[in-house]
């Protein structure tokens, strides 16, 4: 396959279209992801979330520079929302990388989440391979920054970064309890600010409050004091929180190793293994649902649900679970209830 | 689901009013398009390389400091050097009358200056976007 051949050779044309394509879901995405699966898995994968105001656009510009000086490839997925009535989108988020501008060793792309609700757009994932096949070390992924709802990058990423940032309001508000769970490290950014060491106080106290079940699977550290973040004694992983100034890169360069650092115990703590595992099922689930629901609608006569059942099921002729086990079993969709 | 119309909004060069291409940025997502807007000071340069990454349809460079005979041209070639002959380019700001020709002469037939209506910035891309093949 022409693009998929340009694209592993490192044209970035190719990998541009590729995107694209992916990202399109046309038929040629299929035969393009198969081409490009076997040539994944080797970029580490890093989510970066938090709330708007908090900082990420300038966070991940200053990260990427930090693993460039280390002589690190990195690709870049900035995700922005689609808005639901017009169907368009803002991506601005590159606004605040033109430092790699010039660079070959980044390449920056940005989604619209075209109607996906998680923080994600539903074919992040498939960009991801593509950068990944393309041979980027690092893949960077941001998110939309809704704060609490952002469930996807926790299985699309391997490390996820939750970036806080002082005054933005209460902080024991500020800080909720999915976005702990899903949280390998935080990032106090902006701590030039007044309130910087409060936010970090207010999360090592979330951290203390007792163990809770980190986003791998495994009871994340109680935060007890004395307690050192990163791998603890009993094979947990306690995170850490650094502060950050992004726009200045103070601290950036801590934060980035403490990236590797947990990037080297989930690796060595069997950790990563289990992730893929994880993320192969729930990729699989998903496509076989969208093919199952595909053949089953190619099925209907108008190659849709029927209206006849609709309209039963609406009317309360017919309940929907047993709509569903007639279109399953391929029966008469007017067939009486009893 | 049609693919959104991609469209890059940039400001090439030393102009730093931005206002008007923030309007026009807003009024193609709201005609349901995707704006990576890429904000000021930026070289002909960085604009295509942004565009070949983002693989946009289109690249609408917002110039009001009059140095379009300069950046345009610029824009131009290096879109075509990276391959990406098929992007609509289009241009808005203040270009005088005179210099349309020039224009032409480029291959931008978009070109937008003070009064314009969105409407008609959208009715044109939506007519002339290509509609890129893998």
């Amino acid at each position: 396959m022409e693009l998929l051949d340009r694209l592993l050779a490192g044209e970035r044309r190719a990998l541009a279209r590729a995107i694209s394509c992916v990202e399109d879901q046309g038929p040629e995405a299929r035969a393009l992801l198969a081409g490009l699966y076997p040539h994944t898995g080797r970029a580490h994968v890093i989510g970066v979330t938090g709330a708007p105001g908090t900082g990420k656009s300038s966070l991940v510009n200053a990260l990427a520079r930090a693993y460039r000086a280390q002589g690190l490839t990195v690709g870049i997925i900035a995700v922005d929302p689609t808005s639901p009535f017009s169907g368009g989108a803002l991506l601005g988020d590159r606004v605040r990388m033109r430092d790699l501008a010039g660079d070959q060793g980044t390449f920056i792309r940005s989604m619209a989440t075209r109607g996906s609700l998680g923080g994600l757009a539903h074919t992040t994932g498939e960009v991801v391979l593509a950068l990944d096949a393309a041979g980027f070390e690092r893949i960077l992924i941001e998110t939309v920054g809704v704060g609490q709802a952002e469930v996807d990058i926790a299985s699309a990423a391997h490390t996820t970064v939750v970036v806080e940032a002082p005054g933005l309001g209460d902080e024991i508000q500020a800080i909720k309890a999915g976005v702990l769970e899903i949280a390998d490290l935080f990032a106090v950014n902006k701590a030039d600010r007044e309130g910087a060491d409060h936010t970090v106080m207010a999360l090592k106290m979330m951290q203390g409050l007792g163990p809770s079940m980190g986003h791998h699977g495994v009871s994340a550290g109680s935060g007890k004091p004395g307690h050192q973040p990163g791998e603890q004694p009993d094979g947990t992983w306690l995170p850490p929180i650094t502060k950050t100034v992004a726009i200045h890169g103070e601290g950036v360069p801590a934060l980035r190793d403490w990236i590797e650092e947990h990037a080297a115990y989930l690796e060595r703590s069997g950790l990563r293994g289990r992730w893929e595992l994880a993320r192969a099922r729930t990729e699989l689930e998903h496509i076989l649902r969208d093919r199952l629901m595909a053949t089953l609608l190619a099925r209907q006569p108008a190659g849709q649900l029927p209206d006849e059942i609709l309209e039963a099921v609406a009317g309360r002729r017919l309940d929907p679970y047993t709509a569903a086990e007639r279109l399953l079993a391929g029966r008469e969709p007017s067939e009486p209830v009893r | 689901m049609p693919r959104p119309i991609r469209v890059l909004v940039a400001k090439p060069g030393l102009d730093g009013h931005d206002r008007g291409a923030k309007v026009v940025a807003r009024a193609l997502r709201d005609a349901g398009m995707e704006v990576i807007y890429t904000g000021i000071r930026q070289t002909p340069e960085m604009i295509a390389e942004a565009a070949l990454q983002e693989d946009v349809n289109v690249v609408g460079l917002s110039i009001l400091s009059g140095a379009h005979k300069t950046l345009c041209p610029r824009v131009v070639e290096l879109l075509r050097k990276q391959g990406l002959d098929d992007v609509l380019v289009v241009v808005g700001g203040i270009i005088p009358d005179e210099d349309l020709p020039f224009m032409h002469g480029l291959g931008i037939q978009g070109v937008f200056g003070p009064g314009t209506s969105t409407q008609d910035i959208i009715r044109f891309i939506r007519e002339h976007a290509p509609r890129v093949a893998a």
